[in-house]
This record gives C-alpha cells, sequence and structure tokens, in this order.
C-alpha cells in the first residue's frame, strides 16, 4: 500500500470513528471535540506556511473574519443555508489573505510574525470599538440549516459537529496530496534557502503568497464553523493569544504532516477541558505547564514520533 | 496650542514609560535571539510586588520618599529572582533551539506566571497611589502636570544610559558583542558564556520589574497586565529594529506620541493605532527603523 492510499484509509477510518462519535459522546465532549477539529482545520493551514519557515502569529484575524462574516450573513443579511455560510466565511477571509498577501509576502522569520499579529490587532481594535457589532460582547449567530431543513436543539449540534468533521476529513486529503506535489516540497526548500529556489527558477513569493490565502481560507472556514457551532461570536476569537494558541498547535504538531496537526489540536482541547473542569481558576497554569513539558520533550513535534517507520520521513 | 503641547507631554512620559519595559526585551533578544512573550509578566511581577509593599508600609506611615526605596529595592529583586530561577529552570535549555520553539516556550511561561499571580495577589485590582503625589505639580502654559511624570522620563534616560554604557564601555559589553557576533569563538576565547546569558536574561527581567514598579503609581494593578503591556512593547521593539537600543528609544517615542495624539484627536482608534503605526513603518523599512547589522547568507 503506498503511503496516499495508507493516508486516506487512515482518514476515512477517523471520519467513520468521528461519525460514530457523534451518537456516543456525551455533548460536553462532542464540543470539546467539535472546537479540537475546527483548530485542527486552521492548524494545516499554518503547516502550509511553518514548512516554509514562516510563522503567522496573526492567523485569529481569518479565524475571526470567518467568524464575523459569517454572523454577520447571518444575523443581518438573513442567509440561513450552512454551506452557503460557510463559503461566505471561507471568501471572505481569502480575500483579505489575498490583500494583505501583497505586503506580507515579502517578509520573512520575526517580522512576518510581527506584521501579521499587527494586522490581526487592528481588526481586533475595530471590533472592539463597533457598536453595531456588539463591541466587546460581540453577538449572537442563529441556527443555520442544511439542505434547506431548519436544526435544532442536540441534533443541530451533532450535525453542525459532522459538518466539521467532513470539512476537515476533506482538507486532510487535500493537504496531504498537495504536500506530495513539486509545488508542496518547494515550501521547506524555501526554508532552508531562498536564493536557490529563486535561482532554479522558481518565485518563492508567490508560493508563499498562495500558501498564504490557502491557510487564510482554512482560517476563515473554522471560524465560520466555530460560530455556527458555538452561535456566538465576540472580538476576543481575533486577540493576539488565539493567535498563539494556533501558533503553539502547529509547533506542537511539527510539520512532518497533517496527522499531527489533527492529533495537537485534540491534545490542547482536551487539556483545555480537563483543566477547565477540575481547576477552573488555574486552566492556564496546566495549559502553560503542559505545553512546556511537551516543547522540552519533543523537539521535532508530535509529528515526529513515528511508531515502527523510519524517523525523519517527512510524508503525509 | 494647548492640544498639542498636551500631546507631545502625554506621548513623551508615555513613551519612556513603554522604552523602560521594552529595553529590557530588545536587550534580551539582540543578545540571546529570543523573543521573550512572557516579558509582559515580569513587568506585572514587579508593578505588583511594589504596590503590595508600599500598601504594607504606607498603612500605618506617611508617604514619604522611602516610596521610590521601596520601589527600587522591590524591583531589582523580583527581577532577580524571577530571571535567575527562569533562567537556570527553562530558557538555559531549550538552548540551540529555532526561535518560535523559543518563543512558544515564553508563551507557556506566560500563561503558567498569569495564574500564579492571580494566585498570589487575586483578581482584584491594586491601586499604589502613595508616591503618586509626593513631587507635587508643575505649570505649563496655563496646564498642570503631576512631577512624577516628568520624573519617569528622567529614569528611562538614566537607564537607557546606564545599559548603553554598560555594552559599549566596559569589558563585559564587550565580551557580549562577541557572543552575539560568533558564540562558539567567543567560548573558545573564554567568554563565560552561560554566566553572560544568565546576566543578560536577568538584567532584562529587572529592567521589566522596574518599569512595572515605577508605573503602579500611575495605572489599576490588576490582572491582564502583561499580555496588555506586551504586545505594545512588541510594536516598540519591532518599528525600532529588533535588538537596537537606539531603535526602542525611538519606537517607544513614536508609539507614545503617536498615541496620545489618537487619545486627544481620535478616540476610536485608540486601541489600534499602534499597530497601524507597526504596520506603516515595517511597509517602507522591512526590518524596522534601525535594524542590526547581519551577515548575508548564500
Amino acid at each position: 500500500m503506498t503511503g496516499q492510499a495508507r493516508t486516506d484509509m487512515g482518514v476515512a477510518a477517523g471520519l467513520v470513528l468521528l461519525a460514530i462519535g457523534a451518537y456516543a459522546m456525551p455533548t460536553w465532549v462532542l464540543s470539546v471535540a467539535a472546537v479540537a477539529l475546527a483548530k485542527g482545520l486552521v492548524a494545516i493551514g499554518l503547516l502550509l506556511l511553518l514548512r516554509a519557515g514562516l510563522v503567522p502569529f496573526g492567523h485569529a484575524m481569518y479565524f475571526c473574519i470567518g467568524g464575523y462574516a459569517t454572523g454577520i450573513a447571518a444575523q443581518f443579511g438573513g442567509v440561513r443555508d450552512i454551506f452557503l455560510l460557510l463559503a461566505i466565511a471561507a471568501c471572505s477571509a481569502g480575500v483579505i489573505a489575498l490583500a494583505a498577501g501583497f505586503l506580507l509576502r515579502r517578509y520573512r522569520g520575526i517580522f512576518f510574525a510581527m506584521l501579521s499579529m499587527a494586522l490581526s490587532m487592528i481588526l481586533y481594535g475595530i471590533l472592539l470599538k463597533s457598536q453595531s457589532l456588539g463591541s466587546s460582547d460581540g453577538f449572537s449567530v442563529p441556527r443555520p440549516t442544511i439542505f434547506g431543513l431548519s436544526m435544532a436543539g442536540a441534533s443541530a449540534v451533532s450535525i453542525i459537529y459532522l459538518v466539521i468533521a467532513v470539512s476537515l476529513a476533506a482538507v486532510m486529503l487535500i493537504a496531504s496530496r498537495y504536500l506530495k506535489t513539486t509545488l508542496g516540497h518547494i515550501g521547506p526548500a524555501v526554508r532552508l534557502n531562498e536564493l536557490r529556489i529563486e535561482y532554479l527558477g522558481y518565485a518563492a513569493e508567490r508560493l508563499i503568497h498562495l500558501e498564504y490565502v490557502a491557510s487564510g481560507l482554512l482560517g476563515g472556514l473554522a471560524g465560520g464553523l466555530v460560530a455556527l457551532f458555538i452561535g456566538q461570536i465576540d472580538p476576543g476569537m481575533g486577540f493576539w493569544t488565539t493567535s498563539g494558541e494556533f501558533v503553539f498547535i502547529a509547533i506542537l504538531a511539527g510539520t512532518g504532516g497533517v496527522w499531527g496537526a489533527v492529533a495537537a489540536a485534540f491534545i490542547l482541547e482536551i487539556v483545555h477541558a480537563v483543566a477547565f473542569n477540575f481547576a477552573p481558576q488555574y486552566w492556564k497554569f496546566v495549559l502553560g505547564s503542559t505545553l512546556l513539558v511537551l516543547i522540552l520533550r519533543f523537539p521535532g513535534g508530535l509529528s515526529s514520533i513515528r511508531w515502527g517507520r523510519r524517523a525523519g520521513q517527512a510524508d503525509a | 496650542m494647548w492640544t498639542s503641547l498636551i500631546i507631545v507631554i502625554d506621548g513623551v512620559t508615555y513613551g519612556a514609560w513603554l522604552f523602560l519595559v521594552a529595553l529590557g526585551l530588545t536587550l534580551i533578544f539582540g543578545v540571546m535571539k529570543i523573543l521573550n512573550i512572557a516579558h509582559g509578566n515580569f513587568y506585572a511581577a514587579g508593578a505588583y510586588v511594589a504596590a503590595t509593599a508600599m500598601g504594607y508600609w504606607f498603612a500605618n506611615h506617611e508617604p514619604s520618599y522611602l516610596a521610590f526605596v521601596i520601589q527600587l529595592v522591590t524591583a531589582v529583586v523580583t527581577g532577580v529572582l524571577l530571571g535567575v530561577l527562569l533562567e537556570v529552570t527553562i530558557v538555559r535549555r531549550l538552548r540551540g533551539r529555532d526561535e518560535v520553539s523559543v518563543a512558544l516556550a515564553t508563551f507557556a511561561l506566560l500563561l503558567m506566571m498569569d495564574d500564579a499571580m492571580q494566585f498570589i495577589w487575586g483578581a482584584a485590582a491594586y491601586p499604589a497611589p502613595a508616591p503618586y503625589g509626593l513631587l507635587g505639580t508643575s505649570k505649563i502654559a496655563g496646564l498642570r502636570f503631576n512631577n512624577y511624570e516628568f520624573a519617569l522620563v528622567g529614569l528611562a534616560i538614566l537607564v537607557g544610559g546606564a545599559v548603553c554604557w554598560l555594552l559599549m564601555g566596559t569589558r563585559t559589553g564587550r565580551s557580549l558583542k562577541a557572543l552575539i557576533y560568533d558564540r562558539e569563538m567567543a567560548a573558545a576565547m573564554g567568554v563565560p558564556v552561560d554566566a553572560l546569558y544568565l546576566v543578560i536574561f536577568t538584567l532584562g527581567a529587572v529592567l521589566a520589574a522596574l518599569g512595572g514598579a515605577f508605573t503602579a503609581p500611575m495605572i489599576q494593578v490588576a490582572p491582564g497586565l502583561g499580555a496588555e503591556i506586551i504586545v505594545l512593547i512588541f510594536a516598540v521593539i519591532v518599528i525600532g529594529g529588533m535588538g537596537s537600543i537606539l531603535g526602542a528609544a525611538v519606537g517607544a517615542l513614536l508609539v507614545g506620541l503617536a498615541r496620545s495624539a489618537t487619545i486627544h484627536l481620535y478616540p476610536f482608534a485608540e486601541v489600534y493605532i499602534v499597530y497601524v503605526v507597526m504596520a506603516l513603518v515595517l511597509a517602507f523599512r522591512p526590518e524596522g527603523l534601525f535594524p542590526p547589522a547581519k551577515i548575508r547568507k548564500i
């Protein structure tokens, strides 16, 4: 069996497990899982940029844009169809990412990180002061419909959860294929030596721009999904600590492949939920110490841990 | 006319405050290549310890110049304790790892310190007004200003000058420069790398705590102080060029003036003006205003 087929089988099996889980899991586990899966989507987007050595410390911006675009379309625009709402979320984030990309693609290292943070904090500041959008409280997002049918209560929660799971599975399949293409292999090469990539005739900036837009789209999609799942949005979605969390997930995952991203998102959310449950006052302490131990113990990220396979193999 | 005077004075005092904190961050980054996200918490710790100590003392005593001694001593003690503790237990273990992992480890420290401080000091705000009124006020063009804020500007200039002298004029400073350019060669020549890293990290922590202790009387010392200031300080050192002390000073002044101008003219933009300035500076100077010289790699 080839590596790609193995990944496909794995994703399919994971999806089946998640679908069964929708009916087996208690609601609080379901909401932890749903948010973890959505953050996994963002982490896959960040993976693309991290492979090229770029750390986007402002992806909360796209998460936030996705959430607000969904909320505005649903609350003020009267759009109810879940797929249309998600398309609006992803596209608006993608368009902004395309525009911001023209500026950001020239930057590397710490300046890329800081400039993307600056952009996301500008959005946060504007939202915080926009009274028509609820200022610091945000506003609620009405329940969407699926194929024209309305959803309510517990079944709505599991349906949106399934939509998140299917989106993630689809993105995993696409991303794991992309990483094997020539373009996908140029990312790490840009990190190692950008000048040589230019000599070989590839436009590094255009690759970065492309991957930036893709990760923005994924961030927007995730923001839309979370907004619909939770039914509430606020400017906190765009604060720099949210970006920090995303980067944390992506670093924890390592740049090996798509599985690490999902696993890391789950670990973060589970630690978050357990800590919040048992020590609501000190969940940040538990989270911080867990993450510190993980960073100190696993320098290559989670995807560097392989069971029964050669180390250093960089497939999906 | 009056508005512009107020803007300039407010901006300069705010800039002095930012510079005190940013100096430590840019120093740690310049020497150790660590973007210390927990730096804002060093600042907050300094503010909390100073506010608590002054609260105890001035509960039974008249306000006196002793307040400044308390601020200075608590800041140095807090900074040294935190700096040494964290450098020896955590930062040292991360040497040789990539910048991003190290920055994220300090983000984990931020989360832990946030809760640790909330455990110690609770969620309530700590006012520490004692020293604020000590120096009296002065009148400029018919407007009243508190002299404490001018003293803060003096302190920032003094501290900035002292750090510059340490780096340019002493043997330690020259060892540091060697260390920045080539760690292995410096170590081979007998520069005590571990000790110097410890000193720099601790010095950075002391500077942050100093900023906290001396601004505590002007603000509400409450949870969230660290996360709030750290992004501002990032903006300051990015605008100035990471690792440059002159850059930190100019960046702090620029941010201070921009912020006070918006507060007085267009308060809607107060939250994000700093980032607009930063984005504009980076758009024209991609590595900040005073980027340190770098070896070009092919």
